[in-house]
């Protein structure tokens, strides 16, 4: 889902295109809200109230009976509904393999290659405080 | 889970609308409503007890219910309320089978009569004399003017002077009930009739005698 989450519908539609996807109903949404973030400082702190973010989410049962739930950032309706039904397809065992094979893997590779990237440019202007290491 | 079934196509509209149809009907004690944007509600939930749930429970209401685990997950799902495990503990009370009795239910207390209960009970149907119902049907069936019986005769804030109600299914003992419940205004728990698409409310300060 960490992956469907960070990739746009236009991806995800991109990579379902062949596939014959069975009929589902809509149960709840897509619709798009906020939810109350909440922190705890150092992991032990008393919980705060962070923030409030924009969350979309769906949830669709297949023809299959299956249940898929997706919540995602930002107010894409498309995205959260095909992640919801992607949810509810890779249950199924017949499909799982293959539609891994199609759409997640390929998605994420794409963003560990982005991330790669981002990380190799910032990597140029790193600076190794020695200084600082060695007086530990 | 698998069965789940969908709540109000429109949940803003559709909850909007069921809200005033609930308050005509509390309002207006006895008066029929019917409501027009509904869900589609799991057996054996009657349309108009599902749009209700749907509208008022939420996650501060615990609901009890003597539904089944399908509706429980239905409406743990699309209303997030808590489910209860006693009707005493329950902010609504849906009943579509033997209703709990009425001294069952939390009735409030003298500083907070507004947490008292609310009983979603299950009618068959619902008839409003006036509308030549009951009385065309009676001589249709004998059956059905049988149990009709004499129907209700209502009292109280809401009605100028009285108004009539038949209630076909409701528990026999209801009425005694009722009573019991009086003295101890401003406590009591509130009833919301429902039958089909329809419903009637039934709010404490109403008096029920048979006629």
């Amino acid at each position: 889902m960490g992956v469907l989450a960070h990739a746009g519908a236009d991806a995800i539609e991109d990579r379902l295109a062949g596939h014959a996807l069975p009929g589902y109903r809509r149960l709840r949404g897509p619709e798009t809200g906020l939810v109350m973030l909440r922190g705890r400082a150092g992991g032990d702190g008393a919980a705060f109230n962070l923030g409030e973010m924009t969350i979309t989410r769906c949830t669709l049962r297949t023809e299959d009976g299956l249940v898929g739930h997706a919540y995602v950032a930002g107010r894409d309706a498309r995205q959260a509904e095909l992640a919801a039904l992607l949810d509810a397809l890779l249950q199924d065992p017949a499909r799982h393999d293959a539609l891994h094979e199609a759409v997640i893997a390929p998605l994420a590779a794409a963003q560990a290659a982005r991330a790669a990237e981002h990380a190799r440019r910032a990597a140029a202007t790193r600076v190794d405080f020695l200084a600082m290491a060695t007086m530990r | 889970m698998n069965d789940l079934l969908p709540g109000f196509a429109d949940p803003v509209l559709d909850a909007q609308s069921a809200f005033r149809a609930v308050l005509e009907a509390m309002s207006r004690p006895g008066r029929i409503v019917a409501i027009d944007r509904l869900p589609e509600a799991p057996v054996p939930l009657m349309p108009a007890a599902a749009a209700v749930l749907l509208t008022l429970a939420d996650a501060d209401t615990p609901v009890w219910s003597d539904a089944g685990d399908r509706v429980v997950a239905w409406l743990g799902f699309h209303a997030g309320c808590p489910i209860a495990s006693t009707p005493l503990a329950a902010r609504f009370v849906l009943a579509t089978g033997a209703a709990p009795a009425l001294d069952a239910l939390d009735p409030g207390s003298e500083e907070e009569p507004q947490f008292a209960a609310t009983l979603i009970l299950q009618v068959q149907a619902l008839e409003r004399p006036m509308d030549g119902g009951p009385e065309a049907r009676r001589s249709e069936s004998a059956a059905y003017a049988d149990k009709l019986g004499s129907g209700w005769r209502l009292t109280g804030p809401g009605i100028e002077h009285a108004h009539h109600l038949h209630v076909i299914g409701a528990p026999t003992d209801f009425l005694a009930q009722w009573r019991a419940q009086r003295p101890l205004f401003p406590c009591g728990v509130d009833v919301i009739l429902c039958a089909g698409t329809r419903l009637a409310a039934l709010p404490r300060t109403v008096q029920i005698e048979e006629g």
